[in-house]
């Protein structure tokens, strides 16, 4: 396309080059980043909190990681949530080479499916882990874990209702340019989800396993 | 004390009101608590009566209530900010004379005014209302109305979002007031520290007001950061570079900066002990591995940088007014800046200064310990910097000029207490008694309230069109610093003498004689918010002579005093091109500073909406039900947040277009009328002939 060598977004592909798009797309992608900026801040603040009970006092007696964590599902979320970062990277190369609508919308299901896949794993964990007593009542340990972990998965659930959302716009409204900034918001989101977990796998889990 | 909870009513019931307590026994503390409720109840019923007797109902929601404007929604902020601070102040009065009346003896610890368990609420009410409630709603309202208008734009950012911060802002405001009539109050202070708040040692409705009210409104502060910032960053006009910024704009960019760093460490701190108390969870319980400790340190990782968001404002009015009433340049510019920008930054590295004797080791209260002196160089770099403005300047008297000055003096002590109180050894010796009050309150005021006040003094007339009283105004300045001098000054003694914080009692004699001239600083304090009142009141019936329709009534030197006065819609009828820092000014010197602009073009404006009101609705709903256990009512208050969200989400809302004519009307209309005005010399400025068009030839900033 003609207007990605001055553009602000190349990567959105927006009409017009100096355009009320582009403008736009400047303060809210980057009003989102600093949303993202203070979502991490309470991320961060979690994750303190787990480290600093994770320890004989914080679990109290309760049931412990090796009790609890079931590393092969575990890997199986990693695996599906971080695909589905990579599923969304079609949904970004759409959007920058003008693909059509159904393309872009079936990347976007792909990226639903693997974050739903993601979610089935957790509960599914979460379930099992309350059978065996590793209910977040149970522990200061057990509280901070369920915080820090439900509080992620939310935000995949949220992630894949955005995604919901973004597809029944691109139905009806096209790939306008008003859908294209939601769309890389949105992709910063769902990245951001990646990178949250890639801190919850190596701490939360790896860490008392190993 | 276990509770029924009834599937409509939840644990709502006839018994809850203070009514209650007042038919079951009369005394002077249930007095005061029927009586604060009666003044809610007949001050609801005759802002409706009002409303409809004005038919006022129609323009509040068109142009107030769903108006995305900053300006409007600023205005609102600060409405807001001074009816709490009524409640604030006549709490405050309360508590100086119940201690004033609170000597008991050993046989017979309680007397005084109101109950221990009154006496608690009230201070917990008091810091609640006063911290998130006044100053909070004071330098967001503020800087809302300022910050546009400096930056030469049209708007915030994010216009709607901004509703919606303020609604989330009313609607934790609304709980704190409801909770005066129905239930009680949380008992733990401002801080609400667990175990004590925890569901074991308060099982009541108390602390849940405090978390809904703090949770809602945070989410409101935490929105009006981001949007503060991305308007700083993304909306100046072309050519205000960061270096040519005024320094209110600079300080906002502070406090927005602190605002999304330091506002979410408040969330989840109040999260924690929501599950705590809601779900069962151990994060801050005695047992099962809970750890209270965490709760002081993740709330005061918000609480210490709150005292810079609450303060850095001040310090941008200051900054405005010493240069504009000096008639003269700020002095130190970039000295300024630096000094705002550290303050922030290191604002984020003194926490733990707040639980030295939790008993982290030596090291550790060491490094807090030097962290929190050094915060007072760039603080004292300020102060010598305003002083310096000041230094041989042609100084006009006003308001905002008293309460700077009555700040320099106050201030400084404050900030000397606070040096010594920054010293771990010292702190374990006075720490949790009432030289600390004396302390917070004496940078707080000082700081805090005069900075605001003297920033609504100086920039009212852009808002309304018409000057405040000068002479009502300094007396309640005076007021202020009386009420202060003598309500805190002597808890400074009494901290020295031994006297805890929160005291509902106490068994010395010794201690009344500083107990009695506190009480007459209450009742000054009681006579300064009348005597602000009345200013108000005043200058609205003489509004017609204390006009300014040339919108530059101190003979400024930054952006918004080139418009006129109120100012429309739209701030500026062309966005304006910056040249120089205090562009104005420079223009003023140019000569002939009220040249329209060469053409005029369709001007896009958000259009007004119910989202913020919808919001703020459903969230004190939503806070009021969990308080009290009505699960139905929870569920729907939120699936209607949740829908509105999607709602809003999925639409795509067209801006207002102000034709280019509406607008060269306006603006021809405005330019004509300064030509018809006769400028006015600075030594006239207080008298009926400053109409906002000051003489130009005099301008020296």
């Amino acid at each position: 396309m003609s207007n990605t060598d001055n553009s602000l977004y190349p990567g959105l592909n927006l009409t017009g080059v100096q355009s009320e798009a582009n403008e736009k797309a400047e303060t809210n992608v980057f009003g989102f980043w600093v949303f993202l900026m203070s979502d991490l801040i309470i991320f961060g603040i979690l994750f303190a909190t787990y480290a600093a009970y994770l320890n004989p006092v914080g679990l109290a007696g309760g049931p412990g990681p090796q009790e609890l964590f079931d590393i092969k599902s575990v890997a199986i979320q990693t695996g599906l949530l971080l695909l589905g970062g990579v599923a969304y990277g079609g949904v970004s190369l759409g959007v920058k080479y003008d693909s059509a609508a159904k393309k872009v919308m079936l990347w976007l299901a792909i990226s639903a499916i693997l974050g739903a896949g993601f979610v089935f794993f957790e509960v599914s964990d979460f379930i099992d882990q309350a059978h065996k007593g590793g209910i977040p009542q149970a522990s200061g340990w057990l509280s901070s874990y369920w915080t820090l972990v439900g509080l992620h998965g939310l935000h995949v659930s949220v992630g894949i209702l955005w995604i919901i959302a973004m597809i029944t716009q691109i139905k009806t409204r096209g790939l306008d340019d008003t859908v294209k900034i939601r769309l890389s918001m949105l992709g910063v989101f769902w990245h951001f989800l990646d990178l949250i977990w890639v801190g919850i796998f190596s701490l939360v889990f790896l860490v008392p396993l190993s | 004390m276990i509770q029924q909870t009834n599937p409509i009513f939840g644990r709502l019931d006839w018994s809850v009101t203070p009514y209650t307590d007042l038919l079951n026994k009369v005394t002077s503390s249930t007095i005061v608590g029927a009586g604060a409720a009666t003044v809610l109840v007949v001050g609801a019923i005759g802002a409706v009566a009002l409303l409809t007797w004005m038919r006022w109902w129609k323009p509040l929601f068109r142009d107030w209530l769903t108006s995305a404007d900053a300006k409007k929604i600023g205005i609102m902020y600060i409405v807001l900010a001074l009816v709490m601070m009524a409640r604030g102040i006549i709490e405050g009065f309360v508590m100086r004379a119940h201690q004033a009346t609170a000597l008991g003896t050993l046989a017979a610890p309680e007397s005084g005014l109101v109950a221990p368990d009154h006496f608690a609420q009230l201070f917990s009410t008091h810091g609640t209302i006063m911290i998130f409630f006044v100053a909070m709603p004071l330098l967001i309202g503020l800087i809302n109305f300022v910050l546009p208008q400096q930056l030469g734009a049209r708007d915030m950012a994010f216009p709607v979002l901004n509703q919606v911060s303020l609604g989330m802002t009313a609607a934790g405001a609304g709980l704190i007031m409801i909770s005066l009539l129905v239930g009680q109050f949380g008992t733990g202070g401002w801080t609400m520290y667990p175990p004590y708040t925890g569901i074991e040692y308060s099982p009541g409705e108390g602390v849940d007001y405090w978390l809904w009210a703090i949770m809602i409104s945070g989410i409101g502060s935490t929105l009006t950061g981001m949007n503060f910032a991305v308007t700083i960053f993304k909306k100046r006009a072309p050519g205000m570079h960061f270096m040519r910024m005024p320094l209110f704009c600079w300080t906002s960019l502070c406090v927005a900066i602190m605002l999304i760093y330091a506002m979410p460490a408040l969330t989840v701190s109040s999260t924690m002990l929501l599950l705590d108390r809601y779900a069962g969870f151990h994060f801050f319980t005695n047992a099962a591995g809970g750890n209270m400790m965490n709760y002081a340190n993740i709330f005061w990782m918000f609480g210490h940088p709150e005292v810079y968001i609450l303060v850095l404002p001040a310090f941008g009015v200051f900054s405005e007014i010493s240069s504009t009433f000096s008639g003269k340049k700020l002095y130190g510019y970039t000295s300024l800046v630096i000094a705002s920008m550290s303050i922030s930054v290191i604002s984020f590295t003194v926490w733990l200064h707040h639980f030295f004797t939790m008993g982290s080791s030596v090291p550790v209260n060491i490094a807090f310990g030097i962290a929190t002196m050094v915060i007072g160089i760039p603080t004292g770099v300020k102060i010598y910097d305003w002083m310096a403005t000041m230094w041989r300047g042609r100084i006009r008297v006003t308001t905002p000029i008293v309460y700077l000055v009555g700040f320099f003096m106050l201030f400084v002590i404050g900030g000397l207490s606070g040096i010594i109180l920054a010293n771990p050894s010292i702190d374990y010796q006075v720490h949790n008694s009432t030289f600390l009050v004396a302390h917070f309150h004496n940078v707080i005021i000082p700081g805090v309230l005069f900075g605001m006040l003297a920033g609504i003094h100086y920039w009212f007339p852009k808002a309304f069109g018409f000057r405040l009283s000068e002479t009502w105004g300094r007396l309640t300045a005076y007021l202020f610093i009386g009420g202060f001098l003598c309500t805190f000054m002597p808890l400074y003694v009494l901290g020295l003498m031994g006297m805890p914080r929160r005291s509902p009692t106490f068994q010395n004699p010794d201690f009344m004689p500083w107990m009695y001239i506190a009480a007459f600083g209450g009742v000054l304090m009681l006579a300064a918010l009348t005597s602000l009142t009345w200013t108000f009141w005043t200058s609205w019936r003489n509004r017609e002579r204390l006009a300014v329709p040339g919108g530059d009534p101190w003979n400024g030197a930054t952006l918004e005093w080139s418009s006129p006065a109120p100012v429309p819609e739209w701030n500026f009828p062309h966005i304006p091109v910056v040249t120089a820092r205090d562009d104005w000014g420079a223009t003023k010197r140019g000569g002939d500073p009220w040249r329209g602009p060469d053409e005029y073009v369709d001007i896009e404006m958000p259009a007004n909406t119910y989202f913020g009101v919808t919001l703020a609705g459903a969230a004190f709903l939503l806070g009021f039900a969990m308080t009290w256990h009505i699960w139905w009512l929870s569920i729907v208050s939120l699936f209607t947040i949740v829908a509105a969200l999607f709602w809003r989400g999925l639409q795509v809302v067209e801006p207002v277009i102000v034709p280019a004519e509406e607008v060269e009307r306006a603006d021809k209309q405005y330019r004509d009328r300064i030509a018809s005005l006769t400028p006015v010399r600075r030594v006239e400025e207080e008298t009926e002939h400053n109409r906002g068009v000051p003489d130009i030839t005099e301008f020296a900033g």
